[in-house]
């Protein structure tokens, strides 16, 4: 969820009149948005590093740190945020946005080269005329850029945003994609020109654009964009030049959006046109721009398109969902509230007609425009109802057997651990003396934390790491876990499944191997499993010895299951190898048993 | 040497006799000895723990001579000597007094000068007085004999100059209990299968008790698992089935696209979940026409919907993960119910739940682990509506013990609306959030086949928060993993969701805990 810092002043101001955090808070909760906290820059650069690192620069305006929802980008800034809540309290109309010609009537051109469809396939833009810039407003365009780049366009992976001093360049305009080295240009705020390929040394160190460059430096081509004098605007989604660059002084802004996703690079651009059209001399005003594909990758055309669209939704379709009884009136009344503008429909007395406008990609689906309803309506005044839906409670068997298993080995005096089920390939295969087969463990692609490796397949890692934790218990220490182990296998829809095991363990001054085998005795018996006779032919267990790594020579058995005639080995228990003990940091014997659950069921 | 029994014998005896003893000291056994004090003691507390006798302590200081002190008590002090050495007529020559008393010489005739009890004649010394009275072999007399000395400073000087030295001495003064008798009779210290057995229990009479329990043997289950039991019960209460969560593997398939969440949303990043270097892929879905519902309603819409309008590829529903959530369990399930639907030939309401595993790629903290477990119900019938869900977390809520809930507005990819539930947490003294809860998409509900009046209710939960809360843990990972402490799932009461417990104790209440 974006966390977007406004200037406390300046949103009160345009509210109307100021607020307590209290009553700021309630406003923000039902619209659907979250006061975090009344701060200011100082105060979090002094809980970030400290007040003796915090430069007397740094700035102690309060500001309102607000959480925003995913999918509204047109609150990622003051403008936006305090547009709608004015609308929302019924204080203000939705501004209605329009395209204008230029004063000669010649709208700006942008021709994009064929080549671009091999980096950065896509490009819209428009023009906003005679902006008024303050250093508030300016810094809430810079701001709101760095919002987009991090959310919507998904650090400038499906879009980026140029912006530039229109006065400084020449249409048309070409957006192309060259040769790293046959780019030339000085970077936003540098000295120096530099090719594209010293670019890329330049910034790869950089804190803010290191991170970017990855985008598009392998690619033998970069896109760039161009204006009639060969003077360079941005080198797509890295750096604008320094020759266009935006001053407190400029006046006409050109906005481009490159984007290897054309829808997100729709929203974008109307998202900053939206936004901050609102210092033009003509407010909410928007100069088009010709967009015109040299290969007709896309039919020629004008950007941005500020149509709203029309959208309906059903009267009783919102009655039922929100369980209200509202009229067509009524439900207008409370779109209006969130921005949609809507009148009942003339030919259909179970509809109304939605305009929705360019900031509000979110409506989908008449679902959307039903939340808004509620949320206009205020979900904490909708009328409380209890489903009369009557089913049978049923617990998942395997989740009932386990349950029974964790009971009676608790019973059986041993104290049950959670353990994580992500662990380390040593862990889950050489601590325990064991070879990978290769063929059974799942393995994590890129884990944050290095050592989670796998997913475990057996719960004995997990219990010996609990083990080493608690040293310190008094001895004997007596542990189990209940619980999924998963493994490979293809025939499976997910190429996996899970299996459910029992495991424990018995520490102590000696191994006390008769006190695993006795408790593996009782929790059979109580899962309704009986010792029997290897060469008989009766359903129950027995054991065998066995030769098994993790277990001391000699000290270890398997565990037969026979069922209906066939006959499983479902685990084993032993006293634990020595080196296992080493591995797993632990200096008393230990004895330990593992078995899969499932054949009980 | 008086054996414990004939120092008992001989304190009761003189006790019946005499009503009290006012000192041990006086006690002396038949052949005059004295009784050491760690033997009376030993007696002593004997006997009053059958409350025979009762006693109180005496301490005083008694001051003894130190071996020099003694010397001093016996043959005079060191000028005495020499001033006794020295001829009254003919005097002592320096060189013969040293080898007539030895290093009492040098210490002596320095004292005896400055008494003025001698001086110096040549290389002689000859007296200067005719007698002296010897008041430091006079005092350690005193001493010896009454163990102190009339005046303070005197005994104050000795003590300085190590002649003597001062001694605690502990007596007693002994009389008789409430339960006096001169025959001690033997104390039961337990109740026995014999005593029983012969009736003697109804005579014995039995050593005073100390109270002190010894904890019990038993197991013990954890303490998260103790939550989510309370919880099973909660939706067992209510009716619901428990979902078949069994799958730590899930394909993004259900896990995002079954959900309607597009394929570039952040959740989908490598930076946030657990993508499989192996097994990476899955094609085994079974339902090749339902994948091409989703495709064609992310990528063009549908079902009223006008979709993410961008290019949807089967290979990013491919990519097998660790399920995020167990909501991609509630997807097939709703899917399968869907199934179950079409070959019935009518809907039939379903309620569901689930608490297991899901999973994050996240840096490892204090409160943040990269598995944890989810809390998910899910109601799905006929025109369900948003009261409906609200009505309905209260009902949950209120048995969780959370009686003040309220909704907030907020943003799910795959449900709409959504809401964030909130309570009032009096001891932070603001509104909380619980968890999420929802009425999935008809994009999602409708590409399954189930009809557009089916709804969907859904809402999901930690189940660590409020295990930590209840128990009273700032740590995630002292409760789940293995930095766990045994003590702590010893030693931690059972849990009763109704009942407050741990942090949500405050005031008043926290106090009184």
């Amino acid at each position: 969820m974006p966390t977007v810092n406004v200037d406390k002043e300046e949103l009160y101001t345009a509210l109307g009149r100021t607020y307590t955090f209290d009553e700021f808070m309630d406003l923000c909760f039902n619209f659907g948005i979250e006061l975090e906290e009344d701060t200011s820059p100082k105060e979090m650069a002094i809980r970030e590093v400290g007040a003796h690192k915090v430069d007397e620069s740094v700035s102690d305006r309060p500001i309102l740190k607000i959480d925003i929802p995913a999918n509204r980008y047109d609150l990622l800034c003051h403008e936006g945020i305090s547009r709608s809540l004015l609308v929302f309290q019924g204080k203000a109309k939705p501004p209605v946005y329009k395209t204008v010609m230029p004063a000669d009537g010649k709208l700006q051109k942008m021709f994009v080269k064929p080549e671009t469809a091999l980096i950065r396939p896509f490009v819209v833009c428009a023009v906003l005329r005679n902006v008024k810039f303050t250093e508030l407003n300016y810094k809430n365009f810079i701001d709101l850029q760095d919002k987009l780049h991090m959310n919507i366009c998904r650090k400038r992976t499906l879009v980026a945003i140029g912006t530039h001093d229109l006065d400084t360049l020449q249409g048309p305009f070409t957006y192309e994609a060259l040769a790293p080295k046959d780019i030339q240009f000085t970077p936003l705020n540098q000295e120096k020109n530099m090719n594209a390929e010293e670019l890329m040394t330049f910034y790869e160190n950089d804190k803010h654009l290191g991170k970017f460059l990855p985008i598009i430096r392998d690619s033998p081509v970069y896109p760039i964009i161009y204006d009639k004098t060969r003077q360079v605007l941005s080198l797509p989604p890295i750096i604008n030049s320094d020759h266009s660059k935006i001053t407190l002084d400029t006046k006409n802004v050109f906005i481009e959006c490159t984007a290897t996703d054309l829808t997100k690079g729709k929203i974008v651009l109307n998202t900053m046109v939206a936004m901050f059209s609102e210092y033009c001399s003509e407010p909410f005003t928007i100069e088009p721009v010709e967009v015109i594909y040299e290969d007709n990758r896309l039919p020629a055309g004008v950007t941005p398109d500020l149509s709203s669209r029309t959208a309906t939704a059903k009267i009783d379709y919102i009655n039922s969902c929100t369980g209200l009884k509202l009229n067509p009136d009524e439900i207008c009344d409370l779109l209006n509230k969130m921005s949609l503008e809507a009148v009942p429909s003339k030919e259909d007395k179970n509809e109304v007609v939605v305009q929705v406008p360019i900031t509000r990609s979110d409506v989908l689906h008449q679902c959307d425009i039903m939340e808004d309803v509620a949320i206009a309506y205020g979900f904490n005044n909708l009328p409380h109802t209890t489903p009369s839906v009557s089913t049978i409670g049923k617990p998942y068997p395997l989740n009932k057997l386990a349950d029974t298993a964790r009971v009676e080995l608790a019973l059986a005096g041993w104290s049950e651990v959670a353990p994580l089920t992500l662990c380390s390939h040593d862990e889950n295969f050489a601590f325990l003396r064991k070879k990978d087969p290769g063929n059974i463990a799942v393995r994590l692609a890129h884990p944050k934390t290095v050592e989670y490796q796998v997913v475990r397949t057996s719960l004995l890692p997990g219990v010996l790491k609990t083990l080493k934790e608690n040293k310190k218990h008094s001895l004997p220490i007596k542990i189990f876990e209940v619980g999924d182990t998963a493994i490979k296998d293809d025939t499976q829809e997910r190429r996996s499944r899970n299996v459910r095991k029992v495991c424990a363990t018995y520490s102590n001054k000696t191994s006390g191997l008769e006190q695993i085998h006795g408790l593996l005795d009782r929790t059979l018996q109580m899962l309704h499993c009986q010792p029997v006779d290897k060469n008989g032919t009766a359903s129950g267990y027995w054991i065998q010895d066995s030769e098994n790594p993790t277990y001391f020579p000699s000290r270890s058995a398997d565990i037969y299951l026979r069922q209906k005639g066939e006959t499983q080995v479902i685990g084993s228990f032993g006293i634990l190898h020595p080196e296992v003990l080493e591995k797993f940091g632990l200096n008393f014997p230990t004895s330990a048993m593992e078995f899969d659950l499932e054949p009980f069921l | 040497m008086a054996t414990s029994e004939d120092i008992q014998t001989l304190i009761l005896t003189t006790l019946d006799t005499q009503g009290t003893i006012e000192n041990t000291d006086s006690l002396k056994t038949a052949d005059g000895a004295t009784i050491p004090y760690l033997a009376v003691v030993g007696v002593l507390n004997s006997l009053a723990s059958k409350e025979m006798i009762a006693y109180t302590t005496i301490e005083r200081d008694q001051f003894n001579l130190t071996q020099e002190g003694k010397d001093i008590a016996d043959s005079g002090s060191h000028e005495a000597k020499v001033f006794n050495a020295v001829d009254p007529v003919n005097g002592i020559a320096i060189a013969e007094l040293a080898k007539l008393l030895g290093a009492s010489a040098k210490i002596g005739q320095g004292k005896a000068f400055k008494n003025k009890w001698i001086k110096k004649d040549g290389d002689k010394l000859v007296r200067e007085v005719e007698s002296i009275v010897d008041q430091t072999q006079l005092d350690a007399l005193e001493i010896r004999n009454t163990g102190t000395h009339s005046k303070p400073a005197t005994l104050k000087d000795l003590q300085a100059r190590k002649h003597v030295e001062k001694v605690k001495l502990i007596s007693y003064n002994v009389t008789k209990g409430p339960k006096f008798a001169l025959k001690i009779e033997k104390q039961a210290t337990d109740l026995t299968a014999e005593m029983l057995a012969d009736g003697s229990w109804k005579t014995q009479t039995f050593k005073k008790y100390n109270f002190a329990g010894n904890p019990p043997e038993g197991g013990h289950l954890h303490p998260l698992m103790k939550v989510r039991e309370e919880f099973r019960k909660i939706f067992f209460e209510l009716g619901f089935e428990e979902m078949p969560t069994n799958k730590y593997v899930e394909s993004s398939f259900w896990n995002f696209d079954a959900l309607f969440q597009p394929q570039q949303h952040p959740a989908r990043d490598a930076h946030d979940t657990f993508f499989l270097l192996d097994p990476a892929t899955s094609s085994n879905f079974p339902d090749k026409e339902y994948v091409q519902r989703v495709k064609e309603v992310h990528s063009h819409g549908g079902y009223g919907s006008i979709g993410y309008g961008y290019d949807w590829k089967i290979e990013e529903a491919e990519k097998l993960l660790l399920r995020t959530h167990t909501t991609s369990v509630s997807s097939n399930m709703l899917y399968r119910l869907a199934q179950e639907t079409k070959a019935r030939g009518s809907f039939k309401p379903a309620k569901f739940f689930s608490i297991d595993r899901v999973y994050r790629n996240e840096t490892v903290d204090a409160t943040h682990l990269a598995e944890f477990h989810q809390v998910e119900g899910v109601i799905a019938d006929k025109n369900l509506t948003l009261g409906d869900l609200i009505g309905f977390m209260e009902i949950f809520f209120e048995k969780m013990g959370v009686p003040n809930i309220k909704f907030k507005p907020a943003f799910n990819p795959y449900t709409e609306p959504s809401m964030e539930i909130f309570s009032w947490h009096p001891g932070l003294e603001k509104w909380v959030e619980l968890g999420n809860s929802g009425m999935f998409r008809p994009e999602m509900l409708e590409a399954m086949g189930l009809d557009p009046d089916v709804r969907v209710i859904a809402w999901g939960l930690g189940l660590e928060r409020p295990t930590m809360i209840k128990y009273g843990l700032d740590n995630i990972r002292e409760l789940l993993g293995h930095k766990v402490d045994l003590d702590m799932i010893q030693s931690n009461p059972a849990c009763r969701l109704d009942k407050k417990m741990g942090k949500e104790l405050v005031g008043k209440d926290a106090v009184d805990a």
